[in-house]
């Protein structure tokens, strides 16, 4: 009887494995593989093996590490900002107020639309000319004359991160929403009861108790935010100022049709982002453990 | 908490208690504000022309002109088709695929089921870059270049994941009791997920095919690489490519007015569905 589960699950599954397999596992080993030879995309049957010959290539290359630094400063404030909002945003739509459902499906909108969409909207609401934000600020006394938020390239990281935390900080308030939820509301009645104030409600009963929602929303966030493509790609065109990890990569494989190079540096976001992965997961095993 | 409060009857009590009500609407108000008004300015500049367009009023001054020299765009209304082909179709075979897995994943007792969830979850994080190089050799003896089938296949790598992870979860949400019943009386497991289970996973399956759709009506990396040619474009990349005659041109009206047209379809599925959305979205979170 249990022989023949397996087997029926098994069979269940194949498609899926099949699929991933050509998907997934078979074009990362091919990636991989690639890294070590010497291929052009224009012919990739030709070429023969260069040993670490990529590798060093790619960490030779100041744009790389350019790339790299951008990626993780993205990610680190990026995923912060949306945190923080996302949590005090989580905490005020869990309370009870008319129109609730409402509220929480249209802060999905800014998830739900085409991050080239999101990209082009605040492009033309932060243009230096004709641009909304640049009007008000002047009119409210802040600047002389607009700036250039998309064009200058001291600031364009900053707008990238502006733009990103608007787009996913709904995506966090979900994932907090559904761990403050978890939460039985007799312990705040006992605790109210008892005269525990409000803010030692929040830091003390709270946060200990949505940190693992908290966690995996985080944990989900950066490894989204490490490989971030299209939000740069599309507002910072060529910039190397917001250029990201993934854009490089695809750059040299595509761009400039060197597949042994290109594979080389998509290897290394590979290994950079497992490596930051396996590095989140333990943190949160650690902190289960000890709580 | 209000059944607590109730016992407090002076009247400090009370007006703190509205202050708060007060001080709760203006935060919703503010946060609603934030997401929302970029988009209210993305149609109200959508309906604008060239003089209009760089006056700051906050009403829409209902000139479609943008919007009727967009659907006369062929580019830009078969980019339309193609994405909307290209989502479905990638939509569709990812649902049932992931249905039958899910139902192995979520009911079937044996070894590996939870060795081959956190493999399924590691694929869906994992960057989408890393897999270019081996995806393009694939597509390319596949003979899918340049073709919306190019598209449709990688797409599996995207979505199917996610539905996975999200209809496993589903499943293991359904009482046991009816399937238990089946199976007592006869009926083959694929018989039992045709027929007792999936008239059952109705909201289920259209809101994990929506956002499955999303996820594919979004995308942008790939449907940048595999396709080359204007007339095989999908959306996302027709509106990031959609350039004036000259920089000083930037047809701003024409693109915001793209933007409201394939979101607005969405957006309003997006709200009807919500409850269910928000289910799928949390589901792997939470129980994970």
């Amino acid at each position: 009887m249990r022989n023949r589960e397996t087997r029926t699950a098994w069979l269940f599954l194949l498609p899926l494995l099949v699929a991933l397999a050509a998907v997934a596992v078979w074009p990362l080993v091919r990636n991989v593989y690639f890294s070590f030879t010497n291929a052009f995309l224009d012919n990739p049957s030709e070429y023969s093996f260069v040993g670490l010959q990529n590798f060093i290539t790619v960490m030779e290359d100041p744009v790389f590490w350019g790339a790299v630094t951008n990626t993780m400063i993205f990610t680190l404030i990026s995923v912060s900002f949306e945190t923080v909002l996302g949590f005090g945003i989580a905490l005020l739509l869990h309370r009870a107020f008319a129109g609730r459902g409402l509220v929480r499906a249209a802060i999905l909108v800014p998830w739900a639309m085409p991050m080239v969409v999101s990209a082009k909207i605040w492009e033309w609401m932060l243009n230096d000319q004709f641009g909304l934000i640049n009007k008000a600020l002047i009119w409210l006394g802040f600047l002389d004359k607009g700036i250039a938020w998309t064009a200058d390239s001291s600031l364009i990281l900053g707008t990238v991160i502006f733009i990103d935390i608007w787009v996913t900080t709904p995506f966090m308030v979900l994932l907090i929403l559904a761990g403050l939820q978890l939460i039985p509301e007799e312990i705040y009645e006992a605790a109210e009861v008892s005269g525990v104030p409000a803010w030692k409600r929040l830091w003390s009963i709270t946060l200990p108790l949505a940190a693992p929602a908290i966690g995996v929303a985080v944990l989900f966030r950066t490894l989204d935010a490490l490989r971030m493509f299209d939000l740069s790609y599309v507002i910072a065109a060529n910039n190397e100022k917001a250029m990201t990890m993934s854009i490089y990569a695809r750059d040299q494989l595509i761009g400039f049709q060197d597949l042994g190079v290109g594979s080389a540096a998509s290897t290394w976001v590979f290994l950079i982002v497992g490596l930051i992965a396996i590095l989140i997961v333990s943190l949160l095993r650690l902190d289960r453990s000890t709580a | 908490m209000t059944q607590t409060s109730d016992r407090y009857s002076n009247r400090t009590y009370r007006r703190l208690k509205a202050l708060k009500r007060i001080g709760l609407y203006a935060g919703v108000t503010l946060v609603l504000i934030y997401m929302l008004f970029p988009y209210y300015w993305a149609i109200i500049s959508s309906t604008k022309t060239r003089e209009s367009l760089y006056s700051f009023s906050l009403v829409p001054s209902l000139d479609f002109s943008n919007y009727i020299s967009l659907f006369n765009n062929p580019i830009f209304m078969g980019a339309i088709v193609n994405s909307a082909i290209i989502a479905i179709s990638s939509s569709v075979l990812s649902l049932v695929i992931s249905l039958l897995a899910a139902y192995a994943l979520g009911r079937l007792h044996f070894k590996l089921s939870r060795i081959i969830l956190i493999c399924v979850l590691m694929i869906s994080v994992f960057p989408q870059v890393v897999v270019l190089s081996g995806m393009f050799e694939v597509i390319g003896w596949l003979g899918f270049y340049n073709r919306p089938a190019a598209l449709i296949f990688s797409y599996l790598l995207l979505i199917l994941p996610f539905t996975t992870w999200v209809l496993t979860s589903f499943i293991r949400d359904l009482p046991v009791e009816l399937e238990e019943a089946a199976l007592i009386d006869g009926c083959s497991r694929m018989r039992i997920l045709t027929h007792v289970l999936l008239p059952l996973m109705g909201p289920a399956i259209a809101s994990t095919g929506l956002l499955a759709f999303i996820l594919a009506w979004n995308e942008f990396l790939f449907a940048l690489t595999f396709i080359l040619t204007d007339e095989n474009r999908t959306v996302p990349v027709a509106i990031g490519l959609l350039t004036g005659s000259s920089r000083y041109e930037y047809p701003f009206g024409q693109i915001m007015a793209a933007s409201v047209t394939v979101t607005l379809p969405l957006l309003i599925l997006v709200l009807i569905f919500q409850r269910k959305i928000v289910a799928g979205l949390t589901s792997g979170a939470v129980k994970g």
